[in-house]
This record gives C-alpha cells, structure tokens and sequence, in this order.
C-alpha cells in the first residue's frame, strides 16, 4: 500500500488520529484485588454453601433394572428372546419422598451423541412435510426404507427409541393401588407446539398411510399412545424427549412426573411396586438400564458439583487474597509505598 | 530503460573522436537544458548498467514477529495433526470391542460396512482435521493485516512528526513492518542529508592564513565570532590582497556549476536565498554551489558561461571574462579537479582544487603550514575543507598540456589510465592559494536522536561517501561518539602499517579485554549493548579487504567473524568513503551475523536505496535529494528526528500490540477447540461436533474479533511521552521478547487450562444428573431435559466471556472504543444466540438450535456454572498478574504504577531513573549539544564532573538552573536563543 498525505487531504488533529483518546486506565494492582477476592471468594462460598445444602436436601432413589447379575429382579427379562417380559421392583420409603416426584429412565455407556446416530433423522419428516414421508432423506440411512416402504419417522434416532414401560403401585393395605402418572409437558414446550408437527390429516392413521413404522418399534407412530389420541405421532411426548440426544453416553431422561391426587405432595411412606415392561435390549453393548425417582429444588434436580464446585473456587480466591496479602506485607510493592 | 545515453548537440557538432568519452555521455534520468531536443544514442541498456548493478532487488520483507507466527503455526499445525492422529487411532482401539464399533442402534449401512478400513481411516482422519481446523487461526491472519493496515494510519496522521516547512508527514510505504520498529538493534544511517541537512553553508576560507568569513546571516543566527578572524575590510595589504583576489577567481572559475535562470528546475534543485532568486546554480556537487554562493557574498559573482567564456561580475562591478580551455573533470580516485583559463590579458592559469591530501603533496609554494593548520582544524570541527592551487602556464606548458589531454582522450584503448596520467602531470607545481570550508549542519535534534537511539541500546553505524575526518566530525557533534568513546580505527592508513590480521587481532584484543573483565564481575547486570565505550571508524578500502573472500581460505572467514565480533562491542561505528553497494553489504553482513539481529536503514540518497532495500526496515528522509530513498523505503520520513518517535512510541506500541494479538488469537483457538477435542472422547469418537456450526463459524468472525483488533490498535501500556523521554524502556521489548517460546507457552497451557474447566465443568453439571431446566419462563412447574447441543451452548457461552474477559484483563487503555467492541460483542453474541434461536423469528425452527439458547437461560444452575466456570478460567491468570507485578516488576510494570499513583503526571516529570530501582540505570549522557558551530560548549571541562544531575520527581518542574555550567557557556557564546534550546533539550537527556 502507498498513499500520499498531502496537505489537501490532512486529516484534522483529532485526539483519535494522535493517539491521545481520553482513556481510562486501571490496573490490577493488589490494593484492588485482595479485597476483590475476598469479597468474590466469600460470595462463592455463600452461594455454594447454599447449593450444597439444597443438594442434599434432594432425595433421590435409583435403581438399575438391567438385570445382568442371576438375583437380580429383572434377570429373567434380560434374554432378549423372551418377548413382553414383565418385572417387578419393589421398593420401600421410609418417609415421605417429597412431592413433586419427577420418574426418569436412564442408561449407561449409551452413545446418543454419535455423530451419524444423531444425524439419522430427517428434520422435514418430523416437521409434518408430507412430501418427506414418502421421500425421506438419505441420512436416515438404513432405517430408510423398510423393503421399499418409506419410514416414518425414519432413521435410527427415531427407531432406536427407548420402549420400556414402567406402571408405579403403591401398597395400601394389601392392595396395589397405581399411582398416577403425569406425562405432559416432559418436553420442552417449542419442541412439542413449534418444532414438531405432525402431518396434516385426521386420523392420524390416514396421514401415515404409504409409511412403515421403524422396524424396532412394536406400533407405528399413530399408536404409540394408546391412551390419549392426542399424544401420538410426532408429538408423543416420550418421542420429543427421546429425540432430544443427551450429550453424555450416561444420562438419564424424564419419563413422567407424580402430580397428581393425593401423591401430588410426594410419595408417602410405604411399599412400592414399579412394574417394569422390560422390552429394550441393552446388555448387547454393556449398557445399563436404570429408574430414578428425584425431587427437584429452585436448582434443579441434585446435583453435588456445582455446590462443591463454588466451595472450592470460593475458598480458593480466599486463600489466594491471604498468600497475595503476605507476599504484599512481606515484600511491600515498591512503587506504592 | 534507457541508461547511458550518448547525446550531441548542435551546433556546433563534436569532432568525431570526442565520441565515446565519458563526458559525452548522460547517464539515465539526466536533466535536458539549453536545448529543445536532442538526437541521443543508447549504447547499453543491459544488466550491466551501473544503476542495474546498484538495483537492489525489492524482496519481501517480513517482520520478526511474522516469522514467530510462522513458528507457532507450525506448533500448532503439529498439534492439529497430532490431535487427529491420537483421536483416529484411539476411535479404532475403541471400536475394537465390536459392541462398541456397532451398537444395534447404530446400524450401518450396507456400503459403509463393505469400506476398507484403510479407506474408513483415512475419511476419520480427515473428518476430525475438519473438525479441529479451527485451531489453526486462519483469521489471525485477516486480523493482523487489518491491524497493519489501519495501524500505519496513525503513523502517518502522527502530527509529531509532520514537518511543517516541508508539509510532509511520515509515509507508510509498506504496512507489514510496524512491529518491526520496535524491535531495531542497528541503526544505518546516511551522513549526508539524514544526519545533516545537506544544506552546503560556507563558513569560511583561508588565504595564506588569513580566515575570511562572508558577512551571511544563516538561518536568523550571526555566525559565532571567534578571536582569529579577519573580517573582509580590514584587508592585510596590498600583497596579500592579490592572492586574495586570485583565490576568489579561481574559486568562481574552478567549478562546473551551472546558471539556471528560471524560478522553478526540474530534478535537482539548489535554489537559496529565495528572496533574490533570479538565477540559480545548479550542480552536482553542492559543496559547488556553496562555494559559489559564498564567493558571491564575498563580493565575487559568477555570472554565466557563454560561448566558452565564463563571466564573473567583481567587486567593482565590472565583469572579468575568462576564456575556458580545459576541464580537468574531478574523480573520486584524484579527489580533486581543475580547469585551464584564459584571462582577458591572455595569460593562462590552472585553477585546482580538492581535497588537502591530494592538493598538499603537488604544491610547491605558497603558506602551506597556515593552511594546513586551519584545515585541519576545520576538519575536525566537521566543515568539509577543499584546498584550492593555481599554476600559471607559459604558453609551452599550455601547448604540451593541450597534447597530453588531446591524446589520451583519443587514444583506443585504456583512456582512462592514460587521461588519469595526463591529469597527473598537468596538476603538478601548484601554488597554494588558500582553503575553503563548508558546513554541512545537523539535522535539528540529530544529537538527541542518536543519543535517545543508543540509550534504547540500539547501535548506531554511520555509513558515508564522505572522508574519514568530516564524517568523525559529525559524528562527535551528533553525539554518536562521545566524549568517553574509546575511537578504533581500521583505516587504510593502519593497515598500510599494520598488516590487516594484526590489526584485527589487536582491535578484538582492546575490545574484548574490559568487556570480558566486566563480564567476569558482575555478568547479570551489565545489560546487553551496553558494552563499554567503543567506537569503531573503518573505511571503504578496509572493509572490502575485510569481507573479500581472501587468497588464505582459512583466515578469510575469520576476518569476517573477528570483525563482526569488533562491531558487536563497538556503541557507534563509522564507515567512511562507502560505495552504495557497500553500504546494502554491511547491512547484510550485520543481518546475517548469528544473533541475526534487526537492521534499520535510514537514508536520504539515491545511493542508499540499496542499503534500504536490504535492511529489515528502511527508511527514507524526504531529502533534498530527491524522492528516490523515500519511494523505496518502507516508511518515509521529513526528518531524522522523527526516527525518535517512530522507534520509541510507535514501534514500541505495535510490537506490545501485535504480540498480544498473536499470543491472544492462539490462546482462543486453544479455548475454542480443545473442548471439542476432550468432547470426542465422550462420544465415541465418532466426529460430533460440539459447537453448533453457527458457533464454530462466527467464533472468530463476530464474538472475539472486535476486541482484539481494536485492542491492537489502541493499547497504550505506557504513555507515549514516557515512552519518549525514556528511551530504556525500548530495551524491555528487545529481542522479540514478547513472542519467546517461554510465554507462547504461557498462554497455550493458560488455554489448555481455560478450555480443561469449560469442559469439564460443564461435563460434572450434565454428567448423570438431573441437570434441567427448570421452565419457571415457559411453563411452571415442569423440567426438561437438556440435550447434547445445550452442553455445547453452554461451553460455547463459557468460552466467549472467559476469552473476551482475558482480553479486559490485559487492556491497559480504556478508550471509549474499546468499551464499545468489547461490551458490544458480549451483547452481539447474546442477542446472536437468542436470534439464531429462533426468539423472534420461529422460521429457524428446522435448526437444531432452536430455543436451546433460550432454555439454557431459563435455568437458574446453567447461570451458576457460567459465573462459576469464567471465575475459575481467569482466576490463575489474574493471579500471576498480580504476583508478578508485586514480585518481578517488569520496568513498564514499575513506570504502570507510578505514573498512577502520580496521575498521568508522571511524563512531566523527567528522571525516571529513580523508579527503576537501579534495575538499568542507562549510560549518564552528556549534554546536548545540537550545534556543531559552538566551540566553547563542545569541550566544556567543568561539565564533565557535573553532568550527573539528578532531578527528584517530587520536584514540580525540570528547573533549568540545573544547568549552570550550560547556560554560562551558552551566554558566553553571546548566543541568547540557543540558551533555550539546551533548556529544552535538557530534561530529556539529563539523569
């Protein structure tokens, strides 16, 4: 580059052209940041003696149902060749499980986060475009087409999706009674109303018709909720949160909530029964299956980290304004005497 | 390119056996006068032209910095590859359990199965170079040029050094170079017209003796007086007013300056004395045209040539016309030049002038000792002397002289020897006539330049056509020699002695001894450059014997290395009588010695081109000499001085900023990606992304690019007055300092670090818990999963404050700009993610992130672990900041807190010597002395002993009292104004 300042084209002598802008010019010198520290670190350990403390609060009950070891309740399902196996976890509250009780199903060494696992959908399909029921996209290869017969919804996120059923009794005087149930809004609210649709048409039925369903699935996507007519096909709210991939290869996803009736302040003390419909094969690749029944707080649901997390980086900023304190005293910065 | 012409003019046609003499040629780019058109012949226009042997090729330039970012590209390309490898190789000892390779939910399809492994490898491979590319910073390399670019504005709008007589500002020629400015260890300078101004002034002359001094007023200042001159009317008699005026004569007939009558010239232009301008001489030499002029104050005036006649108008007005016969064309091998004449009263006289060396041993009469005595100290003051002879010819000696020049100008073959010999017995049985003297003054503020140079520990050599005593002259008044310089000498007057080995030999010996003991003493302290007091003079002839690969294959390179190693303990070194390619080979010798240190050329000339095409940085002084130097160098400038504040301020704050820049930009790549790189090993290394692609995209496009560029170009750690005034602390930022090994480091562990505890924090939050949204914005009372692109949001969002937060740590200069890009990008990047969400527009509902910004927001433990995860990235960092200003101070560090405790004060103050804690106490200068024509102040015996002055900074002004000794000398030169200018130059020199 070349250029030619002349007079005719002198820029004016601004405080910017000379380098001169007013500035403000702080500097992290130690009579600022001891007590910044302090008052930092001291804040964190509030906050985390905080989260420690509703942490612990939570009550958490979790049990694996994979059924690996022979005296384990769910052994006998474990065969994959034993079709509508049926288990029994019986279980015992001491006291009252505080309510609202939110039901998770959770599995281990489960990659939901594959690269092309998770790419095996195809967004338009699941969007209610008709066009992509009998076209669907390649990625969705090879839950593609099911000898000819397009798939709906297709792909292997779709059909891996998770199939156990789980019914909650409660022992009351010799009798199982069930306890409710609430599966609504177990989804994030955009997936369900916004992203999701299902495809024009009533029945649902009709709307699927040239479509297959996933070949692991026992029903077709119009009948996944035999109960309520509404909650079927795409908006099936166990589907939204299947299709929501977990980013880690353990986790856990919501299954349903107790809200409802006299358990909607919690599970009171007593035996329990939760009938497990054990149809989901998982030993193939040393996954794990598991419930957990957790109360959640104004942070979520347990979760110790992040209360040990601010009591750590809290006392740390302490300790540190301490040490920089007595490397202050003892070597008395120079030029601030 | 037309390069030697041949030209004749008409009439009257040249006798044909004139034709191929070199004084029928006009070189390329000559000045067509006195005639319309001429008919010309190019008799060669090849390569071997002297302008294509002197063409130095234009080789890109590339800064010390660039090739550290070269470097750590390469580190960090390895790592690239390297991260790569590890996660293809471990993606296949994974798989090796076939559950893992292929869950049944995660079927292949036919055609990937039947896929060679090798094939499947290789498209990993690739896969995750895709995937981690982002760690090479591609857009460093937009941002540092931007930054270059926008940069060099601030040079050129530099009002600092905006030349107001000349209405030039400083120039950026090339804009890749401005770190390089701060990060100069040798200066090369030019003498003429970049030390000096290259303004020819006549001092004085010398007949037999006796001074005269034109009653000229230079520059708004009376000549100082001194005891022995004579003033013009106190005329010594009769006798002596003869060869008074026959010196006048012969310095009026004994040039080849020609009239120009018109205002305006094109090329080269001598023009003085605007007022009366209606002619000008033009030559040359400018030395001339001084000459001239100074006769014409003198009361002799050269009119015209015409018709072979030059007319010279006398004291009494009347014009004397002199028959011109013959001109004995000056040589630099001669260094002198003559012409024959033919006074109206028909005699005829040789007129010779040239230097005192080639003049002395052809004089056969005349006040030889005066003479010599008055040159000679002329010489040393720095005046260009010229002696000047006459002969008077009988009409025989004219005749054989017509016949010796008339046959070596025709003859066939080596004319040149045989003219040279002709010249040689013409010239012979002078009479010594007198001697002349000419100031070529200091640029303003040259000395306090040098001396601000060499306190920054720069060298400084002096390259230079001109001759040993002149040049040294200079040197002493523009304070490159000091008075405590040790001078060597390695000139062809030793060597004549000495044979050069010895003299080699014995100058490391001298050299090395003090520096060795000093070493052995105390080897910590003595800072580098500072190395004793040395100043080196070596000549043209001695350099070129230096540097020829010699017959004696072993001792060559030697000579080559011991005088390197001479050069490396010399402050100053002086190279006189330099041919300009000698000049461009010094710099490269200097460039290629193993330290490979940072060269600056800074030139004026045409015949520095070379040696500022070859210096790292080059520098052009928009002289009087035309634009040539400029239009070559990197960076131009109106005046010497000026180099103080380009070096000083500018190259000190683009190199603090462009290191930053770089070390900043690898640092957040590191950030940026090694969480992706961790994130594989958590799926399966199967090549999932953990940033959303819009995220990976604009990372460095939108969320940290404005905050750095604009840090880049408005940092300013330490004031640029101190930076100016305390020219040490260019010394804390050699070597490329910023860009060591040791800190790059620093910052790639610092980020290794950042992105460890962004991942993992993140990872111990999702990992197997219940971490959910708790939807108290949507809908009450319900919890939603987060899902793997949350996780990546909310290391992506940890990630964009922790590194823009890093970059508020380290700015110094908070202007009202970089409030605005560094909060305007943190609000970009939200309102981005918010958009992108698809919060106002639901058509973005196909997009994976969908709401995900959104729902993250929504959840009150995500703000925690954002809050908690930024503190813990910064706090090692802050930490260390704050330790090591307390416990290793660096000198900017020091200078950062006093210049707050004293609110920005601190520039008004002079010594900062005081808070530097005897870290570095530089060399105690001496005083300034600007003006070489100011004999008292030069040797001042009384300054010596109180030169250490020490200013408190609690004291509110520089009182000039302090300077007693100066202001008694400055009265003493009846001088009043240039009191003022040493009591402006003394608080920036005193300590």
């Amino acid at each position: 580059m070349s250029k030619e300042v002349g007079t005719e084209n002198r820029p004016d002598n601004t405080a910017f052209t000379q380098q001169r802008l007013p500035a403000w010019q702080p500097m992290l010198s130690a009579g600022i940041v001891i007590p910044g520290f302090v008052l930092i670190g001291l804040a964190f350990i509030g906050i985390g003696v905080a989260l420690f403390v509703t942490s612990r609060n939570i009550q958490v009950l979790e049990r694996d149902y994979t059924g690996v070891e022979k005296d384990s309740f769910c052994y006998g399902c474990s065969d994959l060749k034993v079709k509508n196996c049926k288990c029994n976890l019986n279980f015992t509250l001491d006291k009252l499980f505080e309510g609202p009780v939110f039901f998770y199903y959770g599995l281990s060494n489960y990659f939901q986060n594959y690269r092309q696992y998770g790419n095996s959908k195809d967004a338009n399909q699941l969007s209610g475009d008709k066009e992509y029921f009998l076209e669907p996209d390649e990625s969705c290869a090879p839950y593609e087409r099911d000898g000819g017969v397009p798939i709906a919804p297709c792909g292997a996120l779709p059909n891996s999706m998770f199939n156990d059923t789980f019914k909650l009794y409660q022992m009351v005087n010799g009798t199982r009674v069930e306890v409710p149930f609430d599966g609504k809004g177990i989804s994030w609210w955009t997936d369900y109303n916004i992203k999701y649709r299902n495809p024009p048409g009533t029945p649902l039925k009709k709307a699927f018709e040239g479509t297959t369903k996933p070949p692991f699935w026992p029903r077709p996507a119009y009948e996944l909720d035999t109960t309520d007519p509404s909650n079927n096909g795409f908006i099936n709210q166990d589907f939204l949160v299947w299709m929501r991939r977990a980013a880690l290869p353990d986790f856990r996803k919501l299954y349903r909530r107790i809200t409802e009736g006299e358990y909607a302040k919690g599970l009171p003390a007593g035996k329990y029964t939760l009938v497990i419909g054990y149809n989901y094969p998982v030993r193939a690749f040393n996954g794990k299956k598991k419930v957990v029944f957790s109360n959640v707080s104004w942070m979520g649901g347990k979760n110790k980290f992040l209360g040990i997390a601010y009591l750590v980086i809290g006392s740390m900023c302490v300790v540190m304004s301490i040490v920089m304190l007595i490397v202050y005293a003892k070597f008395k910065f120079p030029d601030e005497e | 390119m037309l390069t030697d012409v041949f030209f004749t003019a008409n009439p009257p046609p040249p006798p044909p056996a004139d034709l191929w003499a070199p004084r029928t040629c006009c070189c390329a780019r000559a000045t067509l006068k006195n005639t319309a058109h001429i008919y010309a012949v190019a008799i060669y226009t090849g390569m071997e032209t002297k302008m294509a042997l002197n063409y130095q090729t234009k080789t890109q330039k590339r800064s010390a910095v660039e090739k550290s970012m070269n470097a750590y590209l390469v580190v960090y390309l390895c790592i690239l590859i390297g991260k790569a490898l590890v996660n293809t190789v471990l993606k296949y000892v994974w798989q090796a359990d076939p559950n893992r390779d292929e869950p049944w939910y995660n079927d292949r399809t036919a055609a990937e199965r039947d896929r060679h492994i090798v094939i499947r490898a290789l498209t990993d491979f690739l896969a995750y170079m895709v995937l981690f590319n982002y760690i090479i910073p591609v857009s460093m390399y937009v941002t540092v040029e931007m930054q270059k670019f926008l940069g060099s504005y601030f040079i050129m709008w530099d009002d600092d050094m905006l030349d107001k007589e000349l209405d030039e500002r400083a120039i950026v020629n090339t804009s890749d170079l401005n770190e390089e400015l701060g990060q100069v260890e040798y200066v090369f300078t030019d003498k003429t017209g970049t030390l000096t101004e290259n303004n020819m002034e006549f001092i004085e002359c010398c007949v037999d003796g006796h001074v005269y001094v034109p009653q000229a007023i230079c520059n708004g200042q009376v000549m100082p007086g001194s005891d022995s001159m004579d003033m013009i009317d106190s005329s010594p008699g009769p006798q002596a007013r003869e060869s008074e005026e026959l010196f006048f004569r012969a310095l009026c007939l004994c040039h080849t300056v020609q009239v120009k009558e018109e205002e305006t010239v094109d090329g080269i232009k001598h023009g003085l004395h605007p007022g009366k301008a209606t002619s000008f001489y033009i030559s040359s030499s400018p030395d001339e045209v001084a000459l001239v002029e100074g006769m014409k104050r003198l009361g002799f005036t050269y009119l015209r040539l015409k018709d072979s006649h030059m007319e010279i108008l006398n004291r009494e007005d009347e014009v004397e016309r002199f028959e011109l016969l013959e001109v004995l064309t000056f040589d630099s091998v001669r260094r002198r030049m003559s012409v024959i004449v033919r006074a109206s009263t028909g005699e005829v006289y040789l007129f010779c002038k040239g230097a005192d060396s080639s003049i002395f041993p052809r004089v056969v009469a005349g006040k030889v000792e005066e003479v010599r005595g008055r040159v000679e100290r002329n010489a040393v003051e720095g005046l260009r002397t010229l002696c000047v002879a006459y002969r008077p010819l009988s009409s025989e000696q004219y005749a054989e002289a017509c016949h010796l020049l008339g046959a070596a100008r025709l003859a066939l073959q080596e004319r040149e020897r045989r003219l040279a010999e002709a010249y040689d017995q013409i010239e012979t049985q002078l009479v010594l006539l007198g001697a002349t003297a000419v100031e070529d003054r200091l640029q303003e503020e040259a000395a306090d330049t040098v001396e601000s140079l060499h306190q920054a520990g720069m060298k400084v050599w002096v390259l230079t056509g001109d001759k040993m005593e002149t040049a040294a002259a200079t040197c002493y008044a523009s304070k490159l020699f000091r008075r405590g310089t040790r001078v060597l000498e390695l000139t062809t007057k030793r060597t004549e002695e000495q044979s050069l080995h010895d003299a080699l030999f014995d100058l490391s010996r001298t050299v090395l001894r003090p520096r060795a003991a000093a070493g052995a003493r105390d080897p910590v302290s003595s800072p580098p450059g500072d190395c004793g007091d040395f100043g080196l003079i070596i000549d043209g002839a001695t350099l070129s014997a230096v540097l020829q690969p010699g017959q004696d294959d072993s001792a060559s390179g030697s000579y080559t290395e011991v005088f390197l190693e001479i050069c490396r303990n010399c402050s100053a070194v002086l190279c006189c009588r330099m041919a300009p390619l000698q000049k461009a080979q010094i710099v490269k010798l200097i460039k290629a010695s193993k330290e490979h240190p940072i060269t600056l050329a800074i030139g004026d000339g045409a015949n520095d081109v070379s040696m500022i095409l070859e210096a790292h940085v080059g520098i052009g002084i928009m002289g009087k000499e035309g634009r040539q130097a400029a239009r070559n160098s990197d960076y131009a400038i109106p005046k010497f001085k000026h180099l103080k504040k380009m070096l000083l301020v500018h190259g000190h704050y683009y190199y603090i900023r462009i290191s930053e820049l770089v070390q900043y930009f690898f640092y957040k790549n590191v950030c940026f990606i090694f969480p992706q790189f961790l994130y594989q090993f958590f799926c399966g290394f199967s090549q999932q992304p953990l940033y959303d692609t819009a995220y990976l995209t604009l990372y460095n496009i939108s969320f940290t690019s404005l905050p750095i560029l604009l840090y880049s170009l408005m940092e300013q750690h330490i004031n640029a007055d101190i930076l100016k005034k305390d020219p040490t602390l260019y010394r804390d930022i050699s070597k490329n300092c910023l860009l060591r090994w040791p800190i790059f480091t620093y910052w790639t562990v610092l980020g290794v670090y950042d992105a460890l505890v962004m991942f993992f924090g993140a990872y111990f939050l999702f990992d197997n818990t219940t971490f959910t949204s708790n939807g108290q914005i949507m809908t009450s009372n319900t919890q939603m999963m987060f899902g793997n692109w949350t996780f990546g949001t909310l290391v992506f969002t940890v990630l964009v404050f922790t590194v823009t937060f890093k970059l508020v740590l380290d700015t110094h200069y908070w202007t009202w700009i970089n409030h605005f890009v560094i909060w305007g990008s943190l609000v970009f990047f939200v309102v981005f993610s918010l958009l992108w969400g698809g919060i106002i527009w639901p058509f973005l509902n196909y997009q994976r992130m969908y709401y995900v910004f959104m729902q993250m927001l929504s959840s009150g433990p995500a703000w925690l672990s954002i809050i908690l995860l930024i503190t813990a990235g910064l706090l090692p960092d802050v930490v260390k900041k704050v330790v090591c200003r307390a416990l290793w101070p660096t000198t900017t560090e020091r200078i950062q807190n006093a210049d707050k405790l004293y609110r920005g004060q601190l520039s008004e103050f002079s010594p900062l010597a005081s808070l530097r804690g005897g870290q570095r106490d530089p060399p105690p200068p001496p005083p300034a002395n600007p003006r070489r024509s100011d004999p008292p102040a030069r040797l001042p015996p009384s300054f010596a002993a109180k030169k250490k002055h020490m200013f408190t900074r609690w004291r509110p002004k520089p009182a000039y009292s302090s300077f007693p000794p100066l202001l008694r000398f400055a009265g003493g030169g009846a001088n009043g104004g240039r009191g003022g200018a040493y009591g402006s130059a003394g608080p920036e020199t005193t300590v």
